[in-house]
């Protein structure tokens, strides 16, 4: 892939590269700067693989303050940063220029307090997803967003894109979830916002930090919310003849005033590739799938599933099938969240990451196998259903240019019908690189320009992320 | 001079005159809730009331949107007729502030009024999920949208709720809705103190049940004796459970019904405890299980009335509105225990001479500074309403 345009590196700051590690070797210990190129190019790139370049070096900082001190010393000598965590963004938003210093947080990764009285934990910023729930989990509570990446992803970079998961029909995504951050502004100044308590006084930074896919400044620790657990979990299958009865028996459910914990989607394809890995039990005869997870009391997932198999069979379904033990709800939910993964072993995609109104997802998804169909490509549809999150896999062949080429004029197309039928770019993957030349497609110039706005009012001189969210053309500071 | 606007498009038009004119605008809903924030006299008022109306209801997807001068009572019974609701039950502020009129869902948006369920089911922020405004170069402006899940660009959203209209003029707000629940409930532990109180509402939000409700009314506050409240709602099968299974954890106690539920929680949510009389009125926030601190350091200073919600996490105080009204008290107890603290009731003149909003560290106060300057760079809207200068 080579349509998505990085800015022209300043030649100027490639010239001082040494002087650059020299003044970082200064900050941080030796094992906390990566300057070999070997070394500099396992942060070539994210999960966005197509697109990579080598950064100046990757500082590995250990503290808040030596995050700081970093900063500060890049925005004294005019370099560009850009912010990452586990580099497991679909989108780009880790994906380094060459004249920038990767500021990593992997070295960040502990649970500083977790507090059960007021269901809060205090962590650092590189600790990963899971590991906030493993943390908690044996006392009966977890961290409720659950990107399919949670094994890897860290919660700084949950924060930068606003992250969702399975699960946050009913829990929310990131934002709903996180109480206080403590940030470090471009020029080493450290902000602390939001705490232990439900909000926060001022404009609501927090609510414009959650989601600034590192322009705003690096996260540096997070006060996060902890849940009790649901007495038990029940994922239950769905097998439709077709995708339309599937969608519809979804808008169903929502307007009969049941809020299941999750509801997901496949589509036929999308059924036979993750089938094929994990040997969940999909049934392959369907043309469509939803696996809808009900919590609560035995009698009480009994009740609600009543309710939802009834409104099932009022459209048809061909299969359906409770999980019955531990071991099966397991392996329905490996899965759903090893899709990527499992269609990554078929075959290259690309993955688009829309929302669709509810009431629209019927239609978008009969047009997006039109469009991905009319390219000569293949697709598969595994997606949050509840909450109208779709994630078309575009199937194509890495190596060859004009397949390439095909996948992603698809895939935009499928996003501007999205943003056509009243949904948006992006649900959960965030803009990064991959959706920011589309951002006109859904914002005017006036909207975009006060976004910008609103961004330097964190970084006037536009050294964070900078080539990441806003197209290049027409920035204004 | 009163604008009016009818449309979003006459209301850039306003603005742009003001603009030109350099005059700031008071902006107004439905005027409940006039007498938050220092008081500022700008020349001109911005009223929303003609901008009225639901744009979008489609209860399948439970979202609804609808111009900001809508009255709230107009969106709340709308989506009731489908059994559906706002999530965070907004604080109807008429008691406490004496007010009358209608409040508008542009008014929620703005100031980000919660209530009760902000533990179970989030803020107004959370649940605000589109914004049309009008910034202070008289452009309109959209973030958000009708989606649930939208991570497309900045979220200027969050930015408008809690902003007192300091960013922009609302022009139209969409909300997520929830199902009503079916049933409700509320368990009550009576002759707790403050400490235990809350160490049950802590037990019991940190239980599967799922409470939506978790309040301590110490004796005086609407009744005699103590009374620690956990509210269930749900289906009223899993009510009921959730009771008996609430009571093993916290203690058995004497159980409210639907109607006395709804009145009750009313009376906390609206802060109806602390209506009608002189006294000024503190909202607290802080961690819930250091609130008992924080209302025993306050009382050192004085005599004082108080009660917590959010399972003790929003403390709402009284007191006498002599001297500074409290403020140098409260503000030297927040710095102790953490958190933060509003003075939501007190005369224009005291709301003049102290703090009503928390004062901000230095390096925020600069952030918020900047972004007022990215959306209002000629300071039109609600000068001097939340912070002197922004």
């Amino acid at each position: 892939m080579s349509s998505i345009r990085f800015p022209a590196p300043d030649p100027a700051i490639l010239a001082r590269r040494e002087e650059i590690v020299v003044g970082l070797a200064r900050i941080v210990p030796p094992g906390c700067l990566v300057t070999g190129l070997d070394e500099r190019r396992a942060f070539e790139t994210d999960a966005l693989t197509a697109y990579r370049s080598v950064p100046l070096a990757v500082v590995l900082p250990r503290s808040t303050q030596e995050t700081a001190a970093v900063l500060r010393y890049c925005h004294g000598a005019g370099v560009k940063v850009t912010p990452r965590g586990a580099g497991t963004s679909l989108s780009g938003g880790a994906i380094p220029q060459e004249d920038s210093v990767v500021v990593a947080l992997t070295k960040m990764t502990r649970v500083l307090d977790v507090d059960y009285a007021n269901r809060v934990a205090r962590v650092e910023a590189g600790v990963t997803n899971l590991g906030i729930s493993d943390a908690v989990a044996a006392d009966g509570f977890f961290y409720a967003p659950d990107p399919s990446s949670q094994l890897a992803c860290t919660i700084g970079g949950n924060i930068g894109m606003n992250s969702g998961g399975a699960h946050c029909l009913k829990y929310g995504v990131t934002t709903n979830n996180v109480l206080g951050v403590t940030m470090v502004l471009i020029d080493g100044t450290i902000v602390e916002i939001g705490g232990d308590w439900l909000d926060a006084p001022g404009y609501d930074l927090l609510g414009l930090i959650v989601g600034h896919e590192g322009q705003l400044g690096i996260v540096t620790e997070a006060t996060v919310r902890i849940l009790r657990q649901a007495e038990n979990a029940r994922p239950v299958l769905f097998g439709f003849a077709s995708s339309e009865a599937a969608g519809a028996c979804v808008a169903d459910i929502i307007a009969a005033g049941i809020v299941p914990v999750a509801i997901e989607f496949m589509d036929k394809l999308a059924i036979e590739i993750c089938e094929a890995f994990a040997r969940a039990g999909y049934p392959l005869d369907a043309g469509a799938l939803l696996i809808v997870e009900v919590e609560g009391s035995e009698a009480e997932m009994d009740a609600q599933l009543r309710r939802i198999v009834a409104i099932a069979e009022r459209h048809g379904v061909t299969t359906v099938r409770e999980s019955k033990s531990a071991m099966e709800t397991a392996a329905i939910w490996k899965g759903r969240k090893s899709a990527f993964g499992a269609t990554g072993r078929v075959a290259d995609y690309i993955c688009m990451d829309g929302t669709a109104p509810l009431g629209q997802l019927a239609r978008v998804l009969k047009r997006t196998d039109e469009i991905v169909r009319s390219y000569g490509l293949r697709v598969a549809n595994v997606f949050h259903a509840g909450d109208g999150n779709m994630h078309p896999l575009i199937m194509y062949n890495v190596n060859d240019p004009a397949e390439q080429e095909k996948a992603e004029k698809a895939g935009e197309d499928i996003l501007k019908f999205c943003v056509e039928v009243g949904g948006c770019l992006t649900g959960e993957h965030g803009v990064g690189v991959e959706k920011r030349d589309l951002m006109p497609r859904q914002f005017t110039v006036d909207d975009l320009a006060q976004q910008m706005r609103a961004r330097a009012a964190f970084d006037e001189t536009w050294l964070l992320n900078s080539a990441k969210v806003f197209p290049l053309e027409g920035r204004a500071a | 001079m009163i604008f009016a606007p009818h449309s979003e498009d006459e209301l850039v038009d306003c603005v742009r005159t003001a603009r030109a004119r350099k005059s700031a605008l008071r902006i107004v809903g439905g005027g409940t809730r006039q007498a938050l924030g220092r008081p500022v006299a700008p020349p001109a008022t911005l009223s929303t009331k003609n901008l009225a109306g639901v744009t979008l209801y489609e209860p399948g997807e439970m979202v609804v949107a609808a111009r900001a001068g809508t009255p709230l009572a107009d969106v709340e019974s709308l989506v009731a007729a489908h059994d559906q609701m706002l999530p965070f039950a907004p604080m109807d502020h008429r008691r406490l502030l004496a007010s009358a009129g209608a409040s508008t869902i542009g008014a929620v948006a703005a100031c980000a009024i919660s209530g009760s369920r902000r533990i179970s089911h989030g803020a107004a922020r959370d649940s605000l999920i589109g914004v049309r405004f009008v910034n202070g170069l008289a452009q309109a402006i959209k973030s958000g949208g009708r989606v649930m899940k939208n991570v497309t660009g900045l979220d200027l959203v969050k930015l408008q709720a809690g902003a007192f209209g300091a960013l922009g003029v609302l022009s139209e707000v969409t909300f997520k809705l929830l199902p009503r629940p079916e049933s409700a409930a509320t368990l009550v532990l009576r002759g707790l103190d403050d400490t235990r109180a809350v160490d049950a509402l802590s037990r019991g939000l940190g239980s599967p049940f799922e409470v939506s409700g978790a309040a301590h009314l110490p004796a005086g506050v609407g009744a005699e004796s103590a009374r620690t409240l956990l509210r269930i709602e749900n289906f009223a099968d899993s009510v009921a459970y959730r009771l008996g299974e609430l009571q093993k954890i916290v203690g058995a106690g004497e159980v409210l019904d639907d109607a006395a539920t709804a009145s009750l929680w009313c009376d906390i949510g609206d802060v109806a405890f602390f209506a009608g009389d002189g006294r000024v009125v503190w909202r607290v926030s802080t961690a819930p299980s250091r609130a008992p601190d924080f209302v025993r350091l306050a009382q050192r200073a004085g005599p004082l009335a108080h009660f917590y919600d959010w399972g003790g996490g929003l403390v709402w105080l009284a007191m006498s509105a002599e001297g500074d009204a409290g403020a140098g008290m409260v503000r030297a107890v927040v710095a102790q225990v953490g958190g933060h603290a509003t003075l939501v009731r007190a005369p224009a003149d005291v709301r003049a001479r102290v703090d009503v909003f928390q004062p901000l560290p230095a390096s925020v106060m600069r952030l918020q500074r900047a972004l007022k300057a990215s959306f209002d760079p000629d300071r039109l809207f609600n000068p001097g309403l939340m912070y002197d200068g922004v």
